[in-house]
């Protein structure tokens, strides 16, 4: 299991899922913050932006729907409901008005981080943050105790260890024995992270690596956790379609009351409670699916009911949902079979010139074969274009790929 | 006429997805039960019509244009206008276009001398095309009744092979003549004021020249099938090629032609390049014996110096695209609604 929406885009976008083997299963666990972020969350947003109070907020979280609405909904009957890339640009926005203006903050600890330097640094008066940033390490304690989940490893999300570093996740390891791989987000990052998570299940280690060394350290930033712990601390809190999650939460500590929304404004959301919830989110299985307990297509809504344009629940929303990262990249189907040569049959290389090369790459070819120079291997090319890369890596045994991880 | 359970026209249905063609479906072709006896009608969902006229085939076909802005980078709604007919007639095998109606309808104030430059503008494309205006009409609209100004124009050619959309079998080569993306995301950088370094510019043009190349190459027998990759770009048309034809198609990504700044800003926008419309690029299916030939008469051609053969045609999964990424394969989705830039 992985637990980051950038990991489920790479491995959506470039096919990734075609080239493992039949019975490697990756799954996208609860990894998208807007997915999360739970209902009586947005219900606070939604009630302050009708109340007047102008909302900040980053543009997946206008279009989440709360018990009955979503901030995209108030602000179309006139509520004043600003999309912003950063807090940076919130604060920018608070600066140009006199009235209150409330950044309604969703993101992991790397967002949070960034939430948590722009308070310590200096806010205007009339800015407060209204916190549903979330704390990645205790969620994937409770995956892991899930008697329903049978995750034998986690790739853990290069970015999040960036600042946590990837120490963190030492206790957990100890504690349910599962292995973690922290990884990046290019392609080769996430294949050669995935290789390494299999090299440890396989042989029964129960450590944790680093596989994105060029990045992340064992402490992390010490700089960014000193400035996030100093603004928030870690309560536990309801996940969306998840569970309870004991200190999965971050809310603003209480030096920084002055900032924050919640003890700013008293915000009443019983208001929204006399609705029956639509009958569609009924059948909504964004839960299972971000326990990873069931996937996008065992869902009688997905691409029918539930579209992007029409979103039912949280997970086709966002582009870091499984739900619309499985819409938008035609989902799961199985392509493996698909140009490829009976096993054993056809090199790669002459693969790609009877079905997929350029003139300029048969010529390129057949002028190397001229001057009898070796084929570039199908990973280490700069153009890498190897049918089946993790299964033939694997094959091939690591040292195929400790190379390119290295390099 | 039944348009579906939502009862209203949305955006999504002018964008070249599905919900366009079922739109067309139900609104023209089930309208009129009777294609033409010999020849291509409605039906067939082309881009254009063929009646038979002695042993020629007589190619017709219509399309109506509306762009904001009306000026942008690489050309303007003249331009498009005169390029977009000339293409459809085209691709249909019509390269010998005998003349264009131009039909203006404006919004009341709108400056005259910008009609001025469109008709400038429409004069010298179809010089490009090596063809003319025979005749037109104008209409004024109220001031509010119309965003400016829209343009109709009526193409008619002459040709002895008419090449469908739908001609494509396993074994055959896709080939696009130039870089995809430019026309959508030039427009989409003008209408948002995103102000992005390097030289962001529509790529339309028309293309009747370049395709007659083509269409020589071998012995008019090489290239099989043709769509302009305009509204919803290389994906929505090879999703339609692949549906009619009753095949599959295998797109390697490395191999398709993006300008580095088309690249640079569709991942900044988080846009698909492939998702995107051309005004001036054609997408060819070919018999895999003639695809050397037909791949060096475009390299030779001005229009066609970055044409690439980009996919090939399988017997299983039907109807589909498939990406081949360069590490796997996915399916390529088709855009449904016009695909909006990640500011909103």
């Amino acid at each position: 299991m992985h637990v980051c929406g950038s990991h489920e885009q790479a491995i959506a976008k470039f096919g990734l899922r075609s080239t493992f083997p039949r019975d490697l299963n990756i799954i996208m666990g609860p990894g998208c913050p807007v997915c999360i972020t739970d209902t009586p969350e947005v219900d606070e947003a939604v009630v302050l932006a009708s109340q007047g109070v102008h909302v900040a907020t980053y543009g997946d979280m206008v279009r989440v729907r709360g018990t009955v609405k979503s901030l995209g909904d108030v602000q179309a009957e006139g509520a004043n409901v600003h999309v912003v890339y950063s807090v940076a640009q919130a604060v920018e926005l608070a600066r140009e008005m006199s009235e209150e203006l409330v950044f309604f903050a969703s993101g992991f600890e790397t967002t949070a981080v960034a939430t948590a330097a722009i308070v310590v640094k200096g806010v205007p008066d009339n800015f407060s943050v209204l916190s549903a940033h979330k704390y990645i390490p205790p969620v994937m304690e409770i995956v892991a105790e899930m008697p329903e989940t049978k995750v034998e490893g986690f790739l853990a999300a290069g970015h999040a260890a960036t600042i946590t570093g990837w120490g963190i996740f030492e206790p957990f390891v100890e504690r349910h024995g599962i292995p973690v791989v922290v990884a990046g987000f290019e392609p080769l990052d996430i294949l050669s992270g995935l290789v390494k998570l299999l090299e440890l299940i396989r042989d029964g280690r129960k450590q944790v690596v680093n596989m994105f060394p060029r990045c992340v350290t064992r402490a992390g930033n010490l700089v960014a956790q000193e400035q996030l712990w100093k603004v928030f601390r870690p309560v536990g809190g309801r996940w969306r379609g998840i569970a309870h999650v004991p200190n999965g939460n971050l809310r603003l500590r209480d030096e920084w009351a002055h900032v924050d929304t919640r003890r700013r404004f008293r915000i009443d959301v019983s208001t929204l409670w006399d609705y029956a919830p639509p009958a569609l989110v009924q059948d909504c299985i964004c839960g299972d699916i971000m326990a990873g307990i069931a996937s996008p297509t065992q869902c009688k809504l997905f691409g029918r009911d539930c579209l992007p344009e029409t979103p039912v629940g949280a997970c086709m929303v966002s582009s870091e949902g499984t739900c619309k990262i499985w819409y938008q990249y035609g989902g799961h189907p199985d392509l493996r079979g698909v140009l490829n040569p009976p096993a054993g049959a056809e090199s790669p290389a002459r693969l790609r010139r009877g079905f997929g090369g350029s003139a300029e790459a048969s010529r390129g070819e057949s002028e190397r074969r001229r001057k009898g120079e070796p084929e570039p291997s199908a990973l280490g090319s700069s153009r890498a274009r190897s049918e089946g890369a993790l299964g033939s890596a694997m094959a091939w045994g690591p040292a195929a790929l400790n190379g390119v991880a290295a390099s | 006429v039944k348009i579906t359970i939502e009862e209203r026209i949305g955006l999504k249905h002018g964008a070249g997805g599905r919900a366009m063609r079922s739109l067309i479906q139900q609104l023209l072709a089930d309208g009129f039960p009777a294609d033409p006896e010999d020849g291509i009608g409605l039906s067939a969902m082309d881009d254009g019509a063929a009646l038979r006229l002695g042993d020629q085939w007589l190619v017709i076909t219509t399309d109506s244009h509306v762009i904001q802005p009306i000026f942008f980078p690489g050309g303007d709604i003249g331009r498009l206008s005169v390029s977009g007919t000339v293409n459809d007639l085209a691709m249909m095998g019509a390269t010998e276009v005998l003349g264009l109606t131009s039909a203006i309808i404006i919004e009341e104030g709108f400056p005259r001398i910008s009609l001025e430059r469109i008709q400038r503008s429409i004069l010298d494309t179809c010089l490009e095309a090596g063809t003319t205006v025979v005749t037109g009409d104008t209409k004024v609209m109220g001031n509010g009744e119309l965003d400016g100004v829209v343009l109709n124009t009526t193409g008619i050619a002459l040709t002895k092979r008419v090449i469908p959309d739908n001609g494509l079998r396993p074994g055959d080569r896709i080939l696009v003549t130039g870089t995809l993306g430019d026309h959508g995301l030039a427009i989409m950088a003008s209408r948002h004021g995103l102000e992005l370094d390097g030289d962001l510019r529509s790529d339309v043009a028309p293309l009747n020249q370049l395709i007659r190349v083509a269409l020589e190459a071998d012995g008019d027998n090489g290239v099989v099938a043709m769509k302009d990759p305009t509204r919803g770009g290389l994906a929505s048309a090879l999703h339609e090629m692949a549906e009619k034809s009753g095949v599959g198609i295998v797109l390697e990504e490395l191999e398709v032609p993006v300008s580095p700044v088309v690249r640079a800003a569709g991942e900044l926008l988080g846009i698909d390049p492939l998702h995107i419309a051309n005004e001036g690029k054609a997408v060819l299916g070919v018999r895999p014996e003639s695809v050397e030939r037909v791949i060096e008469a475009l390299h030779r051609h001005p229009l066609g110096r970055e044409a690439a053969i980009v996919g090939t045609c399988i017997p299983d999964h039907r109807g589909s695209v498939i990406l081949d990424t360069g590490f796997g394969k996915r399916l390529l989705s088709e855009p449904e609604g016009e695909p909006l830039p990640r500011i909103c």
